[in-house]
């Protein structure tokens, strides 16, 4: 028996550091699910806040994932087919938000686009006026989610046979012929669950935003600021809306493994 | 992942057991370790919660009172009264909590985690308005708050000073015509989380205008102000007091005592608080 137990050990080397780790995953959430199940959960859900919050949270974060589509696809596409200068300090500079504190996000686009930003003066001018603005919430979240896009398109560009490039470029096909018809549809898983990435990081955005669009419910109250601020004064709402975003989160994310599953090859 | 967990647990005791029976276990003879020599002073943590308002004056403080009682370090965590409340009840370990509101510290009191009796007051404060040093809005008088467009920065309801501000708004109802607090409040842009948040936006210049503490302008000299009459003001009073789970009750009980002496209200006074005694 014993000697049975001892040719197993080696397996558990790996089950026990791997099973604390999944614990600490899993338990916090647990923990959330179990303390937000009280009668008053569909009070707090159905709250004016948590709507205004959850409306404001999904219109923002779709805006962020339209334009993280329509200006990084053709960012990504650049970088995973072109050759030109100073490209790996692009590069770099697109996947430095990904490891960046949020704050500093939000410090930065305060420091850039504020009133009293360098930019400041010129938005004036145009009489352009960001922080507090709905528009800030978005920006924030485009800077700090439209990298996880970028990313996944342009892996998904670089995955694609250059064999096939070459043959669309020997039947003549230009650039646009060549993205739109041949690359667009072989990288469009990739596309997809990149944006399906920038949708949920941009639903979770907090640290830029409450720095620089600050809280105002409504119009810059996101549901992951409703849940910080929830924290201090109506823990209720918190666990509500925390439940409400873990929900909408494993969904997506869960979508996005079905799609990974299906790739070929 | 309960039966996952026990599993595992189960599976090492075992695999213990046969440890022991392969080889004898060596008696385990507890380390006699040699009389530590009694130290003089004793290296000792004391964890203060305080209000934002308190960041600076307590700094200070804090500095002092580790000067007068070496091998003391004091750790300061500074926010949102409210915020620092929730901690606590959510099982923050703190030794002394510095309340810019009686509300919050009244709440830990019911929630026995102040005993009954112990806070006292140490310091008054009391608001008013901070503009950027440039006035972008060109604010001259209390009234001008009220102006349509302005941009208006508070803090939270919930925040001490954001309910302060609300109330000496609704005092303000009563000179300024009954819709006052109604016109200012539809200029608010953000409810801020603390109070050093609204001096940051206004600082910052993105908002026009903002209600603070008037200790909150000692520290930031580059602002402009517009006093509130005292018939208009809030006298926001401080509750501090020692945590009953403090595990330092009597070094918690001396930095209260520091905080309320000569010394430590000449230090408040000088960030702008008015002292007590």
């Amino acid at each position: 028996m014993c000697q049975f137990l001892k040719k197993q050990l080696s397996s558990w080397i790996f089950i026990i550091p791997s099973g604390i780790l999944l614990a600490l995953f899993v338990l916090p959430l647990a923990a959330l699910l179990i303390r937000s199940v009280n009668e008053d959960f569909f009070k707090y859900v159905f709250s004016e806040q948590a709507f205004k919050a959850l409306r404001l949270s999904l219109l923002t974060s779709t805006i962020t994932t339209i334009s993280a589509v329509v200006f990084g696809t053709p960012l990504a596409y650049m970088l995973a087919n072109w050759k030109f200068k100073f490209k790996s300090w692009i590069e770099l500079i697109i996947d430095l938000p990904i490891v960046l504190p949020p704050s500093v996000a939000g410090l930065a686009l305060l420091i850039a686009f504020g009133r009293r930003g360098i930019f400041g003066p010129t938005l004036n001018l145009l009489d352009i006026n960001l922080p507090f603005t709905t528009a800030a919430v978005v920006l924030a979240q485009i800077f700090v989610a439209s990298p996880l896009y970028i990313r996944s398109a342009r892996v998904g560009f670089s995955g694609i046979d250059q064999q096939l490039e070459e043959a669309a470029h020997v039947e003549g096909a230009n650039q646009w012929q060549l993205f739109y018809e041949v690359m667009m549809p072989l990288a469009g898983r990739a596309l997809l669950s990149g944006a399906i990435l920038t949708w949920t990081r941009a639903l979770g955005e907090f640290g830029a935003t409450i720095l620089f669009a600050g809280n105002l419910e409504g119009v810059t109250q996101t549901m992951p600021m409703a849940i910080y601020l929830g924290f201090e004064r109506n823990l209720g709402i918190a666990l509500a809306l925390s439940v409400l975003l873990i929900a909408v989160s494993t969904l997506l994310l869960f979508f996005t493994k079905k799609l990974e599953q299906s790739e070929p090859g | 992942m309960k039966r996952f967990l026990s599993l595992t647990l189960l599976f090492t005791l075992f695999l213990a057991a046969c440890e022991t029976a392969a080889s004898p276990a060596p008696t385990v003879v507890p380390p006699t370790a040699a009389e530590a020599p009694i130290a003089i002073v004793e290296p000792q943590t004391l964890t203060v919660f305080a209000a934002a308002s308190l960041t600076d004056a307590f700094t200070e403080i804090g500095k002092s009172f580790e000067t007068a009682n070496p091998g003391v370090t004091v750790t300061f965590n500074f926010a949102g009264s409210q915020a620092l409340r929730t901690q606590i009840e959510e099982g923050a370990s703190v030794d002394v909590f510095a309340s810019a509101s009686g509300k919050e510290m009244d709440a830990l009191v019911t929630g026995k985690f102040v005993a009954d009796g112990v806070k006292q007051i140490f310091l008054n404060n009391k608001l008013v308005v901070i503009l950027p040093s440039d006035n972008p809005a060109r604010l001259e008088a209390l009234e001008d708050i009220a102006k349509p467009g302005i941009k208006l920065v508070l803090a939270a309801e919930e925040v001490p000073v954001g309910n302060y501000a609300r109330q000496a708004l609704d005092l303000m109802n009563a000179s300024f015509g009954v819709d006052f607090k109604d016109k200012v409040l539809a200029n608010v842009v953000s409810n801020e989380d603390n109070v050093k948040q609204v001096v940051a936006k206004v600082q910052l210049g993105e908002a026009d205008a903002g209600i603070v503490y008037t200790s909150d302008v000692v520290a930031a000299t580059d602002l402009k102000t517009i006093e509130i009459p005292a018939e208009l003001n809030v006298i926001a009073k401080y509750p501090i007091a020692p945590l009953t789970a403090s595990t330092h009750a009597d070094l918690a009980k001396v930095f209260v005592d520091y905080v309320l002496s000569a010394e430590g209200q000449a230090t408040l006074q000088k960030w702008g608080f008015a002292p007590v005694k």
